[in-house]
């Protein structure tokens, strides 16, 4: 019968030469796409353009306004828009426009740096958690499960109410409540990575847990990380002047956006723009936030591989 | 080529073999029941040698593989027997222990070149990273050492393609460079599954014989986990056939391939398309592999065997020696003999 070509393997040759040249040039083809593919998500483009316009305004406010923030001029309050005071004074005489833009500052950099710590220990614990599974993972996602039962915003308020106002405060709110997200997103995406065969494979190279888990899995799962925390700083911002608008946030003079809209609301009816343009800016920020959330998840989801 | 005494369920440690497995048994709990994948299972490997692990799709071939490494599902678990590589027993020893031996003692290949490298690591980086945790290599140096296994591997223009992504390179040259993974840290010994089934024929010819060098310049022992007769022949120097959880044949290649001595194997060659002269048609095996749940009783392959007597569903059918080195589970594996004369008296 004689089935198999027998060839039991003395003495062969070198490996064939193979084609060299192609991969490479697939290569530099698959560098120009991505590159043509970033400038062309107008999404992206307006998210950014928004941003960096809202952000040149917070970084050069001292610039751009020869005002105090804080300096009352009981002598001009409640004044229109005009050359001088480009949104009119509020109740204390004080440039709105310059407390929009030292607010905004403030908020800004309270959301980025609040997004930073629940990103950081969400991840941590979600890959914990996926990745060795067992009483971990339950132990893990009960907590998750019990700060996911309660709205937001709700617990965040409550929080900051029984630490007392203040930028501390805040940070260590949303860091106890925005970390669930993290670590769901991320449990998710890990549970169904350790499955492939290059965690495997790293397995058998014989690499450490810690090793595998922060050099093959997590570049393979963050990018969901890094595009929810777009979304989460929208949220945050709005959790920040939410609690600025309640008197949570922090304690006055200072300029904060939810404290400018409250302190407006009285004057609602007679000066429209005491609250108005906080809130644009809010909104604003919101948008191009969400903007660039959107672009990424195009830019990210897709081509992984 | 040494003789096949590991393949005797009782025999006695060997000297000089690179790896050891003896009369291994691996379950996976599953929700129907307690599968008995790998089911008294036991061959050994001598430094330099290449031996085939040849069987169907739930034989137990790759479970075998992953319980040597240690890196079997969450579900399965070796329940008894030994593995032992270079007479330690890796069944005993603790994870970090066990993360010294892999990667730099062993290593394995896999099926999907694509799927076991990283796609977001560069292809250099995971070449080097093995030299850099288990030999302690610093980064420069364990990029030299990658570079250098790039070009042995016959990987064109090793500086520019260092900085690639798996993405960027073709099936075959990702293959080349799992098997530059599996080179990087000069281990004993290779794990091999299925390596060439995902390529195209032309490529696993190259892949296979890239492979057949560097064993033999590097003295590297190879398990070879395939379902692939012509492969086996090219690259092994022994074979051993597992049906059903249980080896049911092996010896050295050319005897077992071109003179059966069990039923099972019998019909794996008869199934297989041959190049040398055109066959009126392939024989397939009737039915199909049994339950690992609930394996039939005696022998394994009885309800599938045309040679099946009243003996072979009650009596176990361990592995006995035969003369040249051999071993078959058949208990009337004389028939065979018959068969494949007649099969000779045909063509």
């Amino acid at each position: 019968m004689s089935a198999i070509p027998l060839t039991p393997e003395p003495g062969l040759p070198g490996a064939a030469p193979s084609p060299a040249a192609a991969p490479g040039a697939r290569a530099e083809r698959g560098e120009a796409r991505r590159a043509r593919r970033w400038y062309t998500q107008p999404a992206l483009m307006i998210g950014i353009g928004v941003m960096a316009l809202v952000l040149a305004a917070a970084l050069a406010g001292p610039l751009i306004s020869p005002y105090n923030p804080n300096a009352q001029n009981l002598n001009a309050t409640l004044l229109g828009p005009s050359a001088h005071h480009w949104l009119g004074t509020d109740q204390f005489g004080r440039d709105v426009f310059t407390r929009l833009l030292y607010g905004l500052r403030l908020d800004l950099r309270i959301a980025f740096l609040a997004v930073l710590f629940p990103f950081t220990i969400g991840i941590i614990l979600g890959s914990v958690a996926g990745y060795f599974g067992g009483w971990v993972d339950t132990v893990v996602m009960r907590v998750v499960d019990v700060v996911v039962a309660f709205p937001f915003y709700v617990l965040v308020i409550a929080l900051v109410f029984v630490l007392g106002p203040g930028e501390r405060s805040i940070y260590i709110a949303i860091t106890l409540v925005g970390w669930v997200s993290y670590a769901r997103i991320i449990r998710g995406e890990i549970l169904v990575a350790k499955r492939q065969d290059y965690i495997l494979a790293a397995q058998s190279g014989g690499l450490g847990n810690i090793r595998i888990m922060r050099r093959h899995l997590l570049p393979n799962v963050i990018s969901q990380a890094i595009i929810y925390s777009m979304s989460d700083i929208v949220q945050d911002i709005l959790a920040v002047v939410t609690l600025g608008y309640f008197g949570l946030g922090v304690p006055p003079p200072t300029a904060d956006l939810g404290s400018m809209i409250n302190d407006g609301q009285n004057f609602l009816s007679t000066h429209w723009q005491l609250t108005t343009f906080p809130g644009l800016v809010v909104v604003l920020v919101g948008l191009g936030l969400s903007l660039i959330g959107d672009g990424l998840a195009d830019i990210l989801r897709p081509g992984q591989a | 080529m040494t003789a096949a005494a590991g393949t005797a369920p009782q025999g006695a440690a060997r000297e000089g073999s690179v790896l050891e497995v003896r009369d291994l048994h691996v379950r996976i709990a599953s929700r129907q029941g307690t599968v008995r994948a790998v089911d008294g299972v036991s061959f050994d490997v001598s430094p330099g040698e290449a031996l085939g692990l040849v069987g169907e799709s739930g034989s137990g071939k790759s479970m075998t593989l992953r319980a040597v490494l240690g890196v079997l599902p969450p579900e399965a678990r070796v329940t008894s027997g030994e593995i032992l590589l270079d007479g330690v027993n890796l069944v005993t020893r603790p994870h970090s222990e066990l993360n010294r031996i892999r990667g730099r003692k062993m290593s394995m290949i896999f099926q999907e070149p694509m799927s076991a490298l990283n796609p977001v690591m560069r292809v250099g980086r995971q070449i080097a990273e093995g030299p850099q945790v288990q030999l302690g290599f610093s980064r420069a140096k364990a990029a030299e050492r990658a570079l250098e296994l790039m070009r042995r591997v016959g990987i064109p223009d090793p500086e520019r393609r260092y900085r690639a992504y798996p993405h960027e390179f073709s099936g075959g040259m990702r293959q080349r460079v799992m098997i530059a993974i599996a080179l990087s840290c000069d281990p004993e010994i290779i794990l091999c599954d299925e390596p060439t089934t995902a390529l195209d024929v032309t490529i696993q010819d190259q892949i296979l014989r890239l492979l057949a060098r560097l064993c033999r310049e590097s003295g590297v022992s190879l398990v070879f986990v395939t379902h692939d007769l012509p492969v086996v022949a090219q690259i092994c120097q022994r074979v051993s056939v597992m049906y059903g959880g249980q080896l049911v044949e092996s010896g050295a290649v050319a005897d077992v391939l071109l003179d059966p001595r069990h039923p099972y194997t019998l019909g794996l060659v008869r199934s297989a398309p041959d190049f040398d002269y055109v066959r009126e048609s392939l024989v397939p095996i009737p039915g199909s592999p049994p339950s690992l749940i609930n394996p039939p009783p005696g022998c394994r392959f009885h309800p599938r065997c045309e040679f099946a007597e009243e003996d072979c569903r009650v009596s176990e059918t361990p592995l006995r020696l035969l003369p040249g080195g051999r071993a078959t589970a058949c208990l009337h594996y004389e028939r065979c003999l018959d068969a494949v004369a007649a099969d000779r008296a045909r063509s």
